[in-house]
């Protein structure tokens, strides 16, 4: 005989499980009192938001399927931002919440929420669990989901008496994974493949436009080798940073809005664009008729939806990345020629580098910089949302996959503390260090509790600019300077750090930042940075919303 | 924009139909009809779903209904030859006299049944294509339609192909 709890906990050692991140309540007690006894290592955050963003923060850093774990309803509500952010950016978690007793669903009970219905929209598949004999197959098939075809999270709720009832047996967890509707396509069309490769052939002024799913697949020594042999320019998403190393030469950094200049010149005046592991984000896209308006375009997904969906696509691809960019490969010979594109490249980047004022005033570009030099690329870099994370997505130098996590589709305050928390976990050899706006870092400040309490040793470096600093830019340039509600008061984060028996230091000058940054790392546990910088700096270039990606404002250009 | 008539075969659980729904509201597709029952596979559900949508968007529909890991198939068979019916049920006031004798003749032009009469109404039982149902309910509203339910269209190919599974 095994309870349910007993049943859910062998479910998650038999995934592999080794950390889950939560908060528990009265639901979810057969649950926590069945942790008590496991080898789970439980990390208790101070807030179920965190749950979702650390459980978010170990998949991205990981590769694997991250865990979290609240009780009814506030609890299970609280995930829901968390959960929209890895839906938005396909990464795989398995969200776990606490149900009121099955014979109370639906009866308006205390901390009742129906969260399979308030999920639905957010999550790639949920469970609500009626009986206890369907919770180790549901266990199981929520795991394979979360992982497999496009990355996603799920969500299984779980009534407290279906954790209680005992059922006989000893096995519970089905070796077989029975789901008729879904099966993801990896391999890509051979048609289609040779389809590409033919037209890449043909192509003069190629480039590639490679997003998440390089990384997700792990797919970047494919994609560097894919670049080198066909002498094709490369430029990523904002989630595609780290699939090849910032200082490849065919490497144009970011493009789109805050994208680099030479990147979206060479996306407008492409002949081919070859679109890999993308969704033509409109945050890419800008204007989306006059984005790579007379290229080919040719689109490998493993989501089929993605595909045409913003864009018409000439030669569309549905599989993995990785196995795509194999079969191609496979196929491709070495390409000569295209000389006049590259150097016409090579002269963009020469001509339009990204900038900034240097001046010895304390400018987030140059502590961005430093830190950059100072880990060599290496590292985990996490952000929050706003100018923090696009001058770190311009100015940290990625070498790697899986060495910058931010939300880049939902956009969520608040989401890189707690996510450096979860990469921390899953990485703990790895220095982690949490880049944040002042505005930010105060959506999810109490997690200093969870750090203090587990000593992980998660740096945090606040740019801090007494501003919703980007609201603050579209302010600027867009409203008039109206600066409507968007200016914060100054807060002593060292003095808060302190009060949870966490070390800080607060700089204001540019000669203190390297040193700043070293004591930091050199710490032995959590470390808060509260560097005061310039208070109107901007994040450029920028394309306008709406325009098209050539046409930006705060370059060499604009 | 034309109508598409999706056959959709999903798996018969608990929520199903509120993801399909809900899949529509947000992407902010326009279901003009939908119906479901069980079929002829145990364990599954066969839904006939009506849209008007223009060709790029009845791609996305049935790429994002695919999506969904409940839903076993999905097939437009708008251009394939089909057997589509529609039920509907009409409450239309008919006074004993003429006005009876003119809705109960127009029920048998249309080949509906009328399965109820009181005293000043009779409900009758059509089926048929849309546009039947269309016809007779143009027809009956100078009498008056009391209530008037239509099931929505399901639909079924002609001859031996089927909308099976097999995504």
């Amino acid at each position: 005989m095994k309870t349910g709890a007993k049943i859910l906990i062998e479910g998650l050692q038999r995934e592999g499980v080794e950390t889950l991140f939560g908060y528990p309540g009265g639901s979810v007690l057969p649950i926590y009192d069945e942790l008590y006894d496991s080898s789970l290592r439980h990390i208790l955050v101070r807030h179920e938001q965190a749950a979702a963003h650390a459980a978010d923060g170990y998949a991205r850093a990981s590769g694997r399927v991250g865990v979290c774990l609240a009780t009814s309803g506030p609890g299970a509500c609280n995930l829901v931002t968390g959960i929209a952010t890895a839906y938005m950016d396909s990464v795989p978690i398995v969200a776990l919440t606490g149900q009121v007793p099955t014979l109370l669903l639906g009866n308006d009970a205390f901390q009742e929420s129906d969260i399979t219905g308030i999920t639905t929209p957010i999550t790639k598949h949920n469970y609500l669990v009626k009986e206890t004999k369907d919770l180790g197959r549901i266990v199981r098939e929520a795991f394979y989901i979360a992982r497999t075809g496009r990355p996603g999270p799920v969500l299984i709720d779980l009534p407290k008496d279906v954790c209680t009832n005992q059922i006989p047996g000893e096995n519970h967890l089905p070796d077989h994974i029975s789901l008729p509707g879904y099966r993801p396509t990896y391999k890509g069309h051979v048609r289609q493949i040779e389809k590409a490769l033919e037209a890449l052939e043909r192509a003069e002024r190629p480039v590639i436009y490679a997003g998440g799913g390089i990384i997700a697949s792990g797919a970047s020594t494919e994609l560097v080798e894919f670049a080198e042999r066909g002498l094709l320019p490369v430029t990523t998403t904002l989630m595609g940073l780290g699939a090849i190393p910032a200082d490849h030469p065919l490497n144009l950094g970011m493009l789109g809005m805050h994208g680099t200049e030479y990147a979206n010149y060479a996306v407008t005046e492409c002949d081919l664009l070859f679109a890999i592991g993308v969704r033509f984000d409109d945050r890419v896209t800008g204007k989306i008729q006059t984005f790579a308006p007379n290229a080919t375009i040719v689109h490998a997904d493993i989501d089929p939806a993605e595909i045409g969906k913003n864009k018409k696509v000439d030669v569309p691809i549905v599989g993995d990345a990785k196995a795509i960019l194999q079969a191609m490969l496979h196929r491709m010979n070495r390409r000569d020629g295209r000389e006049s594109w590259l150097e016409k490249v090579r002269v963009w980047k020469e001509k339009h580098p990204l900038r900034y004022r240097c001046d010895g005033r304390l400018r987030p570009q140059y502590i961005i910089q430093e830190l950059s030099n100072i880990l060599n690329g290496e590292g985990i870099i996490v952000s929050e949302v706003g100018q923090n994370q696009m001058w770190t997505a311009q100015w940290y130098r990625f070498k790697k996959p899986r060495s910058w996590l931010t939300s880049g589709g939902l956009g969520t305050m608040g989401y890189g503390f707690p996510a450096a928390i979860g990469a921390q976990c899953a990485r703990p050899d790895e220095t982690v260090f949490d880049i944040a706006g002042d505005g930010s870092f105060q959506m999810n400040i109490q997690e200093l509790g969870t750090v203090a309490q587990t000593g992980l040793p998660v740096k945090v470096a606040i740019l801090n600019n007494m501003y919703l600093g980007m609201v603050r830019q579209w302010q600027e340039l867009f409203y008039d300077r109206r600066y409507s509600y968007t200016e914060l008061p100054p807060v002593d984060f060292v003095r808060i750090a302190s009060a949870y028996g966490i070390d800080g230091m607060r700089v204001d000058a540019a000669e203190d930042v390297r040193q700043a940054l070293r004591a930091a790392i050199d710490a032995d546990g959590p470390f808060i940075l509260d560097f005061r910088i310039e208070r109107e700096e901007n994040v450029f270039p920028m394309v306008p919303a709406g325009a098209a990606i050539n046409e930006m404002i705060g370059g060499h250009s604009g | 924009m034309k109508a598409h008539t999706l056959s959709v075969l999903v798996e018969n659980r608990a929520g199903v139909l509120s993801r399909v729904a809900g899949l529509f509201s947000r992407r902010g597709f326009n279901i003009e009809s939908l119906a479901v029952g069980t079929c002829e596979e145990p364990g599954s559900s066969r839904m006939t779903i009506v849209v008007e949508s223009d060709d790029s968007q009845i791609e996305q529909v049935q790429k994002q209904l695919n999506k969904l890991i409940d839903v076993i198939k999905v097939s437009d068979i708008t251009e394939n030859e089909i057997v589509e019916r529609e039920l509907a049920l009409i409450k239309v006031n008919a006074e004993p006299g003429s006005s009876r004798a003119e809705v109960m003749q127009i029920a048998s032009i249309f080949r509906a049944q009328i399965v109820d009469v009181g005293s000043k109404t009779v409900v009758l039982e059509a089926t048929g294509d849309t546009n039947k149902i269309n016809a007779l309910e143009k027809l009956l509203r100078q009498y008056g339609i009391k209530e008037l339910v239509r099931t929505g269209k399901i639909a079924v190919l002609r001859g031996s192909k089927t909308v099976q599974s097999s995504k």
